[in-house]
């Protein structure tokens, strides 16, 4: 009997070193990781101003932009359906975190061109961070030629932007945005306005559902003069999402489709009724198979 | 117990469990494939970030796969297979935990096993029991196996706006290479 006792308490000692035990074993091997936030807003704009997503390496975005008319424009116009502003833009990615975009603007027949690069990352796990900073430079060009336009030299022709893009994806279901911005134009009517326009951009995205999504935007300009006729501009808007595409369907008081003119020179009023409805449709292309990564933690 | 038996015991604990009898092995980069063959687009990703263990004289199998490591071919794919389907942040690893039967650590070639177990991914766990081989080449473990899952089994579902279509099943390739630890 005795040494039946000792045999079964083996047993059971090693049967019990099993197939679980082999799994925790493993998770301990494995240990922690680091996660990336990833998807924090799924484009690359939040309404009218850009996000903290830039494309992964390889990849092109393209990106049609319209704003129709004001709704208040009444049934005539069929509510603003009747006038439209577009932009046609490229965003590429370099590297994972690196970007560069081209757009063109039916407003003042602008141009415009930017970097965009992804500098810090919010993680969790072995490396934890709180945040995702993207960096934005950008530069406006308008080509436009009639009216108070007509004479203007290329240098008064010539706007720039910089953006610091903060953000965080507090659940899979919402992220916010905080987003200071300077705005430099070298030709301002400086009765009504400053050259270097410092405004605060907040956004936020809250998730429906899987494909669905809530966004809201806001830029508050600090420093414009008292007597400036324009307005802060504002955008609430729908985000869908299916494979490759992402349609945005907005409702905002600003034709800005980028910094100068959303930032600076939104000059209608939500609040009146001046709301344009629109949408960014994006298509992203994977152009190189194995792009350069320059994150190789996923 | 007496002292004596305790002995016994001890001794007999180190006879069968020791690492020299119970031939423990570990796979570090393993290799697990998926391949989706949609009606528009076929997906196929890969991950050689497994980590598995197996003890040749028990069978015992585990392996545990981190679901970021998914490679795609376009890498926007990856993004919503992490963060629609998988929901990558609650659910980070998929893991195997099972035994591996019919084989002998002696034979030489390849030998056609069967592995049963508790397979989870995205949180839901479901027995299977699959076929495979199994072959022991100059001291290594060759493992593979090829079975096909139902995404709805697992609890992920695929949006019916998706017309880039997503296969209802999906078929999955495990190739794992063992060494004595």
């Amino acid at each position: 009997m005795r040494p039946l006792i000792a045999i079964l308490f083996s047993l059971i000692v090693v049967s019990g070193y099993g197939q679980e035990d082999l799994l925790n074993e493993l998770e301990k091997a494995q240990g922690e990781q680091t996660d990336y936030a990833i998807q924090t807003f799924k484009g690359t704009r939040v309404i009218n101003g850009h996000s903290i997503e830039t494309k992964p390496g390889g990849a092109l975005e393209f990106i049609i932009s319209h704003r129709f008319g004001t709704l208040n424009s009444g049934s005539y116009n069929l509510w603003g359906l009747d006038a439209s502003t577009i932009r046609l833009g490229l965003e590429y990615g370099i590297t994972d975190q690196f970007g560069v975009g081209v757009g063109r603007s039916s407003l003042d027949k602008s141009y415009d061109a930017y970097l965009k690069y992804k500098l810090l990352r919010q993680s969790s796990g072995v490396r934890s961070f709180p945040f995702t900073l993207t960096v934005l430079g950008s530069t406006q060009y308008k080509t436009n030629k009639s009216g108070a336009d007509e004479g203007l030299s290329t240098s008064d022709r010539t706007s720039y932007s910089f953006q610091a893009l903060i953000a965080r994806k507090f659940s899979p279901g919402f992220s916010f945005q905080v987003a200071p911005v300077l705005v430099h134009r070298n030709a301002v009517d400086q009765n009504f306005f400053v050259n270097d326009l410092i405004a605060l951009g907040l956004g936020t995205r809250a998730r429906i559902t899987r494909s669905l999504s809530v966004h809201l935007e806001y830029y508050a300009r600090l420093n414009e003069k008292e007597n400036n006729p324009n307005f802060d501009a504002l955008g609430i808007g729908i985000d869908i999402e299916t494979g490759g595409h992402v349609f945005q369907l907005v409702f905002t008081n600003t034709l800005g489709m980028m910094e100068r003119i959303v930032v600076a020179e939104t000059n209608e009023d939500f609040w009146d009724g001046d709301i344009h409805f629109g949408f960014n449709i994006t298509r992203t292309f994977q152009l190189s198979r194995k792009a350069r990564s320059a994150g190789t933690d996923w | 117990m007496t002292n004596r038996q305790i002995i016994y015991s001890l001794l007999f604990l180190l006879g069968t469990g020791s690492p020299l009898y119970s031939q423990r092995y570990i796979a570090e980069k393993g290799q697990i494939s998926f391949y989706s063959d949609g009606a528009i687009e076929d997906i196929t990703a890969v991950n050689n970030n497994v980590t598995s263990l197996f003890t040749g004289s028990t069978g015992a199998v585990a392996f545990s796969v981190p679901i970021k490591d998914f490679e795609f071919e376009k890498k926007l794919m990856r993004e919503h297979f992490n963060d629609k389907y998988m929901e990558s942040t609650r659910f980070p690893r998929s893991t195997f935990a099972g035994t591996i039967t019919g084989y002998s650590m002696d034979a030489s070639g390849a030998q056609r096993v069967r592995a049963k177990g508790k397979l989870t991914i995205h949180g839901i766990v479901k027995e299977i029991d699959v076929p495979g081989s199994l072959e022991v080449r100059n001291g290594a473990v060759l493992v593979k196996t090829r079975f096909t899952v139902l995404i709805a089994d697992y609890g992920i579902k695929i949006p019916q706006i998706l017309w880039q279509n997503v296969s209802e099943e999906i078929q999955i390739t495990v190739d794992l290479t063992f060494n004595q630890k």
